[in-house]
C-alpha cells in the first residue's frame, strides 16, 4: 500500500531536474556540434581465450584509422568513437563491462566476438537494455540455444554471424570421407559449453555421424585440464578407430597426443575442433603437430574482399603479419567483419538517434565481406546468418606449419590449396 | 588389462601431482604459509625454461642449470623481500598476498609472452614408451616424472633429517620463539625454504612445459591437485604427498574406466572420504 504524496523532497528533485534540463540537453547528440556516434566493443584480450583476440588491437587500430574521417549518415558526418573492454576470459566480467558500455558510456550500439564466453552474456545484456548488438566467432547453437533462445520468437535486439555445428559436421564428414580411413570415430568431449553441444546426442556430432555410416566411440565427457587420458585411449584402441574427433583446449589435446604415441594408438586422422585453430600451438606440437586437421573459418585464400578497405583476405592477413611480426589467424578477419557490419548498418540506418532505426538497418543488412556474406534475411534462426566453412589440414612446407585447405564441399567458391595427407 | 593399466598410468600420474605438491608440502611445513601462487610459479618456471632452450639451444632436461638457480634466487629474495613482512599470527595476510602474486604473474606472463601456446621439444623420448606386457606400455616421460618426483622426495627428506639445515627448519617448524632463542635467524631459514620450494618448483615447472602445452593462464588448474595430495598424505609429510598423489591419481583413473566424466570426481571424493575420516591427513607431521 503506498499513498502518492507531495513531498518537499520530490518538489526539490522536480525542480532541480527543470533547472538542470537545458545543461543537460546542451550534451545530447541532437544539439553536439560534431555527432559521435559510439561503439562498444568486448573482447576477450587476457585469460585462456588471449588468442582470440589477439588481433584486436591492430583491428582496432586499422578501423579506428578507417573511421577517422567521421560516418556519413543522412549527409550528416558522424564522429566515431569505439570503446574497446577486455573480458579477462570470464564471462561474468564480460556482462560486467557490456552493462557499463551500455549504462555509464551510453554506446549506440555493442558489438562483441569470441567465443559463448563472450558473445552471450554480452548479448543477454543488450537484449535486456535495448540496444542493437552485433556479435560473431561463436557457432550459433552455443549462441542461440545457450541464451535460451525460442527459434519461432528469436531475439529483438541482438544479431549474430558465424557457422554452426552441422556446418562444422558437414566439413568433417566430407574430409573423413576423402581420406579412406575405417568409419569409426573416437569423440573427446570435453565437460564445458561446446564440447556438450558437440557431444549431444540429439543435436551434437552423434547423429549426423550415424547417418553418413560412421561409428561414434565416445567414452563420456572429461574435465577440461585432465592430466590423462590412458581410459579414453584403451576404449579408442579396443574399438579399432581410425579418426580421432572432438572439441579440445590446447593443453588437453597436447597430453592426449603424447599420451596416445606412448600407448601405442596410431589414429590416420585427427580432426580436433578450437585446439588446432592457432599456428602457435601447432608449432608448439613440433613434429608431431603436422597432418592434423581442423575446421577453417577463414583463411587469407578465401576469395572474399573487405566493403571498407577492398583489401583482400590475403592483403588483411600479410597486413596483420607485416605490422604485428606474426603469423596470420582464423578470428583476424571475423574482427574486421564486425566493423564492417557496422560500418554498413551506421550508413544505412534511417535516424541514428532511433534505436529502432538501426535495429531495421541492421535486420536488412545484405552485404559482403571478408569473410563472406552478411545477410540477416536467411538463415536457420531468426537473429542468426551463417558463413562459410571449411575443412583443412596443417602441412609442413619448408620449417612453417602452413594450414592447407584440403575439403571445400560445404563452400565450394573457396578455393582448396592442399591434398589430404594420412597420418599412419 | 584394462583396469591394470588405469592403475599403473594412476601411479605414474601420482608421481606427477607429487612433484607438483612437493614444494607446497615443504613451505606449509616449515612456515605454515600457503602459497596459492604456487602453480603460477610453476608455469613461470617452464616459461624460463622455454627462454634458455630458445636461446641457447639446450635439451629441455638441461635447461635446469639456468632455470633452478634463478628459481631459488627468486624465492629467497621474494621470502625476505614481500612475504617476511605478512606472517604472523593472522593466516590471512600472507594467503592474500600470495593471492596477488598469483594475479601479477599470469598477467606478467601473458604481456610478456602473450596467449600463445608454448611447449618444449624434449624429443622422441616424449612419445617412447615400455611395453612391459600386451595391452600395458609405460610411457618413457611420466616414468621418468615419477623417478625424478622419488628423488626429490627422498633428497628433501634426507635434508630434513640428515643436516643442520633440515635441523634449523624442523626447529622453527615446530616453535619460532624457542628456535630464534636459539640462535636461528628465522627470517634468513624461512627465505632458505622458500628457495628450497622454488627449486622443486623449478623442476616440476621443467617437466610440465615438456609434458603438455602450457599458457600464462594454466597455473591455477594445476594447483588444486596439489593441495589435496598434500591434505590426503597428511600436513607436512613429504613421503604422505607422495602416496597422497599416488592415491589421487589412481583414483582418477580408477574413475575415468568406468567413465571419463568420473575422473575427477573420483580423485574428489578420494579427498572427501579422507577429509572425513581422517581429517589431518593419512599421516600427519605437524598440526595445522
Amino acid at each position: 500500500m503506498s499513498k502518492k504524496v507531495f513531498s518537499r523532497r520530490r518538489l526539490l528533485t522536480g525542480t532541480a531536474a527543470l533547472l538542470a534540463a537545458p545543461a543537460l540537453l546542451k550534451y545530447t547528440r541532437a544539439y553536439a556540434a560534431n555527432p559521435v556516434l559510439k561503439i562498444g566493443h568486448v573482447s576477450p584480450r587476457s585469460g585462456p581465450l588471449a588468442g582470440f583476440g589477439e588481433a584486436d588491437p591492430y583491428t582496432l587500430d586499422a578501423i579506428q584509422k578507417i573511421f577517422s574521417g567521421g560516418l556519413a549518415n543522412n549527409g550528416k558526418s558522424y564522429e566515431v568513437q569505439i570503446i574497446s573492454k577486455d573480458t579477462q576470459s570470464n564471462p561474468n566480467r564480460a556482462a560486467d563491462v557490456a552493462a557499463e558500455l551500455i549504462l555509464d558510456d551510453e554506446v549506440d550500439i555493442i558489438v562483441a566476438a569470441s567465443t559463448p564466453d563472450t558473445t552471450n552474456p554480452v548479448a543477454d545484456q543488450a537484449e535486456v537494455n535495448e540496444i542493437p548488438c552485433i556479435t560473431t566467432d561463436c557457432p550459433w547453437q552455443p549462441y542461440f540455444f545457450g541464451r535460451n533462445g525460442n527459434p519461432a520468437q528469436g531475439f529483438d535486439w541482438t544479431y549474430h554471424f558465424f557457422w554452426g555445428l552441422e556446418d562444422v559436421i558437414g566439413a568433417f564428414l566430407s574430409l573423413w570421407d576423402s581420406s579412406g580411413a575405417a568409419k569409426s570415430v573416437a569423440g573427446l568431449f570435453p565437460n564445458d559449453a561446446d564440447g556438450n553441444a558437440w557431444g549431444d546426442k540429439n543435436l551434437g556430432l552423434p547423429k549426423p555421424l550415424a547417418a553418413a555410416g560412421y561409428k561414434l566411440v565416445d567414452p563420456g565427457r572429461y574435465q577440461p585440464l585432465s592430466e590423462d587420458f590412458s581410459a579414453q585411449i584403451s576404449a579408442f584402441k579396443e574399438a579399432g578407430c581410425e579418426i580421432v574427433t572432438g572439441n579440445m583446449i590446447p593443453p588437453d589435446f597436447a597430453n592426449f597426443w603424447a599420451q596416445a604415441a606412448q600407448q601405442g594408438f596410431n589414429p590416420k586422422v585427427v580432426t580436433i575442433g578450437k585446439a588446432l585453430l592457432f599456428p602457435a600451438v601447432i608449432e608448439s606440437l613440433g613434429a608431431r603437430g603436422d597432418g592434423l586437421t581442423s575446421e577453417i573459418w577463414w583463411s587469407p585464400d578465401h576469395p572474399f574482399t573487405s566493403s571498407l578497405t577492398g583489401d583482400s583476405a590475403k592483403a588483411l592477413a600479410s597486413g596483420y603479419t607485416a605490422a604485428t611480426k606474426r603469423p596470420w589467424t582464423q578470428p583476424i578477419g571475423f574482427k574486421h567483419a564486425l566493423f564492417e557490419v557496422v560500418a554498413d548498418v551506421v550508413k544505412r540506418s534511417a535516424d541514428l538517434d532511433d534505436k529502432m532505426a538501426i535495429m531495421e538497418a541492421i535486420k536488412s543488412t545484405k552485404l559482403a565481406t571478408i569473410v563472406g556474406p552478411v545477410d540477416w534475411s536467411k538463415g536457420p534462426v531468426k537473429n542468426v546468418t551463417k558463413t562459410p566453412l571449411v575443412a583443412g589440414q596443417w602441412q609442413r612446407t619448408g620449417n612453417k606449419m602452413e594450414l592447407k585447405i584440403t575439403n571445400n564441399q560445404t563452400a565450394p567458391e573457396i578455393p582448396v590449396t592442399g591434398k589430404l595427407k594420412l597420418l599412419a | 588389462m584394462d583396469w591394470l593399466n588405469a592403475i599403473v598410468q594412476g601411479i605414474l600420474l601420482g608421481g606427477l601431482y607429487a612433484l607438483f605438491a612437493a614444494g607446497l608440502s615443504l613451505i606449509f611445513g616449515v612456515m605454515r604459509l600457503v602459497n596459492v601462487a604456487h602453480g603460477d610459479f610453476i608455469v613461470l618456471a617452464a616459461f624460463l625454461a622455454l627462454v634458455v632452450t630458445q636461446s641457447t639451444g639446450l635439451h629441455p632436461f638441461m635447461t635446469f642449470i639456468f632455470v633452478i638457480p634463478l628459481m631459488a634466487g627468486l624465492g629467497y629474495a621474494l621470502q625476505r623481500g614481500l612475504l617476511n613482512q605478512t606472517l604472523g599470527h593472522a593466516i590471512l595476510p600472507p594467503l592474500l598476498v600470495t593471492f596477488g602474486l598469483s594475479v601479477i604473474l599470469q598477467n606478467g606472463l601473458l604481456e610478456i609472452f602473450s596467449a600463445d601456446n608454448q611447449k618444449m621439444d624434449a624429443g622422441p623420448i616424449e612419445t617412447m614408451s615400455l611395453t612391459v606386457a600386451e595391452g600395458l606400455n609405460i610411457g618413457v616421460m611420466p616414468l621418468a616424472v615419477f623417478v625424478i618426483a622419488i628423488g626429490v622426495i627422498t633428497s628433501l627428506q634426507w635434508m630434513f633429517y640428515g643436516t643442520a639445515l633440515g635441523r634449523a627448519f624442523r626447529a622453527t617448524s615446530d616453535n619460532q620463539q624457542i628456535a630464534q632463542l636459539m640462535g636461528l635467524n628465522n627470517r634468513h631459514i624461512f627465505g632458505l625454504a622458500m628457495a628450497l620450494a622454488l627449486v622443486v618448483v623449478a623442476i616440476a615447472g621443467i617437466f610440465l612445459g615438456m609434458r603438455t602445452s602450457f599458457d600464462p593462464s594454466v597455473g591455477p588448474g594445476r594447483l588444486i591437485f596439489g593441495f589435496e595430495a598434500v591434505i590426503i598424505g597428511g600436513l607436512g609429510n613429504l613421503w604422505g604427498t607422495l602416496i597422497g598423489g599416488i592415491l589421487l591419481g589412481v583414483s582418477q583413473n580408477i574413475g575415468a574406466q568406468i567413465n571419463p566424466g568420473w575422473q575427477l570426481l573420483a580423485g574428489h571424493l578420494t579427498f572427501l572420504v579422507v577429509l572425513a575420516v581422517r581429517p589431518r591427513g593419512l599421516f600427519p607431521k605437524v598440526d595445522g
